[in-house]
């Protein structure tokens, strides 16, 4: 029972039932989809990018605890980086839900994701978002499934 | 069948003993997180008896050899278990002849036999093979494929929101260009038995040739496939208490006769030139390979202690089940149940408000209980009800009330960590 507790803390329990940023950018620079085919989970999201700055971050779409807070933090986390910034961060949650590593950026919000690491049916729903954020940055069309990597 | 609503914890029928039931499957006594496993997703798949799992080791034991081959002892103590256990499964499901059981993989392997081997030969551009909104995507997709591949269409009948097939839209759909209808006896995400007799009446009246999906009935109901007179029934070894890997195509004898092989190989021969080859009788001529012989062997061993249990009775257990476990969850605020056909095998699917399945299924995890969250392979009934997934708790043979108890307790805590 420690390790729900773990996983969902009151910060993951607020983001899910009142999620920051959940709009639509329009226009955004970029944009890209994501899918969990195995619990239909779906998260669009919106950017808009200038100089190397993510002005403005938004996501919409609808799916468990986990996703949904992810995708709320990570939007949380992200306004006002550089893309270099973005790309740390995303290399540093991954490792953060997969291993055993530590957080070591300034978004340090994005702790309570590391309850994730001891549920592996859960990771894809932690990373849904962060990988559709790649593929945003990336400008890659296709939508992004959690089945494909 | 009785639809109606038990509102005190039940007494069990007295023929069947689920406390001496459960003492059969040693995996019931394993611990999940420290807790007591309490297994509810016997609709993907059941727990096997011990006298399964000893079928199996005595197999490997003591008999194991390829069959229909050797001369030598063991070869032919396998091929006699072997084909012992065919004349099992065409006792159980009522078929007239051995010859027509077929074992295959699954029941998604029996379902893509037909589509390739019936279907696909025989379809031509317009013609039209009939499915419900219910089935599972193994009786969806094979279908599709053999479509693109014929220029045929697929035609699907309705449900209504109570997860029941609209008779009425059922039979204007069935047309003079009709050649197949396939569709499921129970369905997985719902519950749902379908009314087959009228249905493969209304069918084979008007000329379609019908294939029956039951992977979620034979564990559940009596199945008698010449009583029901459907052409086809497909169903799979795991879900009925046997070993993973096995699964059953009923074909009628003639229609098998009269369909080219599915898969060349060993087995399904009778004689080969480099010129010409001649196939084999039925069932061979559609097992090609060596197939799952221990699998196969302890498939017939889940089936006699099912015939020793008795389908009524454990039907009758099921359906106690059912009925309490309906009741005790339609108490629970905020929670709906997804499918409510009065004619329901053991499942419940539910949502429950503000609360994703994939959340409810990881807290009761928690607590040792395993259900199932997600599609269930079947989500254009999650489009159906709007849904992008449900929870589902399916309930088996070994089941109890005082497991139901535990279900509900668990939700109450999905409830009190979701609250406001």
């Amino acid at each position: 029972m420690n390790e729900l507790r773990d996983l969902y803390q009151q910060v993951i329990l607020d983001h899910y039932k009142q999620p920051r940023n959940f709009y639509r950018l329009k226009p955004a620079t970029h944009h890209a989809k994501g899918h969990n085919p195995l619990c239909g989970d779906e998260v669009d999201i919106w950017l808009d990018i200038q100089d190397n700055i993510i002005r403005d971050i938004g996501f919409t779409g609808q799916g468990c605890a986990i996703s949904t807070a992810s995708a709320s933090l990570m939007t949380e986390a992200l306004r006002g980086k550089t893309l270099s910034e973005a790309h740390q961060i995303f290399d540093e949650v991954r490792a953060m839900v997969t291993t055993d590593t530590q957080l070591t950026s300034p978004a340090g919000k994005l702790m309570v994701l590391a309850g994730v690491r001891q549920f592996p049916a859960r990771v894809k729903c932690a990373m849904l978002a962060w990988h559709t954020l790649n593929a945003a940055l990336n400008h890659q069309t296709k939508p992004v499934s959690t089945e494909q990597t | 069948m009785s639809s109606s609503m038990i509102n005190t914890q039940p007494r069990l029928s007295h023929e069947f003993d689920v406390g001496s039931v459960r003492q059969d499957f040693p995996i019931l006594n394993t611990s999940v997180h420290h807790q007591k496993l309490v297994y509810l997703d016997n609709a993907a798949t059941t727990q096997k008896p011990q006298a399964v799992l000893d079928a199996l080791t005595h197999y490997y034991q003591h008999d194991n050899a390829n069959v229909h081959r050797g001369v030598h002892a063991l070869s032919e103590r396998a091929t006699q278990a072997f084909e012992a256990a065919r004349e099992t499964v065409r006792h159980f499901i009522g078929a007239r002849h051995a010859q027509e059981i077929i074992f295959v993989r699954s029941t998604t392997e029996a379902i893509n036999l037909v589509a390739g081997s019936f279907a696909r030969p025989r379809l031509k551009p317009d013609d039209e093979i009939l499915i419900t909104e219910m089935e599972h995507h193994s009786n969806i997709v094979p279908w599709q494929l053999v479509c693109q591949q014929t220029g045929a269409c697929l035609k699907v009948a309705p449900m209504d929101d109570q997860g029941i097939l609209q008779m009425h839209e059922f039979e204007k759909q069935i047309g003079p260009r009709t050649r197949l209808v396939a569709l499921t006896h129970v369905s997985n995400a719902l519950g749902s038995i379908n009314p087959l007799q009228e249905i493969i009446h209304l069918a084979k009246s008007r000329g379609a040739v019908v294939l029956i999906d039951g992977a979620q009935a034979v564990a559940h109901l009596p199945v008698n496939v010449s009583q029901l007179n459907c052409d086809f029934y497909a169903f799979s070894g795991h879900k009925l208490y046997g070993p993973t890997g096995t699964g059953v195509l009923y074909g009628r004898a003639e229609l098998l006769e009269s369909m080219p092989p599915w898969q060349g190989g060993g087995d399904m021969i009778r004689s080969v030139t480099f010129e010409h080859t001649e196939y084999n009788d039925i069932p061979y001529k559609f097992e090609a390979g060596t197939p799952d012989i221990a699998g196969v062997i302890g498939l017939a061993a889940a089936i006699r202690y099912l015939e020793n249990l008795g389908l009524g009775p454990i039907h009758a257990h099921e359906q106690t089940l059912l009925h309490y476990a309906t009741e005790r969850l339609s108490n629970l605020p905020g929670l709906r149940i997804i499918g409510q056909s009065p004619q329901k095998s053991s499942l419940i699917s539910f949502v429950m408000d503000g609360v994703h399945p994939h959340d409810i299924g990881t807290i009761l995890d928690g607590e040792g209980i395993a259900i199932r969250t997600g599609h269930h392979c079947a989500m254009p009934i999650m489009d159906h009800f709007k849904v992008p997934a449900t929870a589902r708790a399916s309930f088996a043979l070994y089941n109890t009330t005082e497991e139901i108890d535990a279900l509900v307790s668990g939700l109450n805590h999905v409830t009190q960590w979701f609250g406001k």
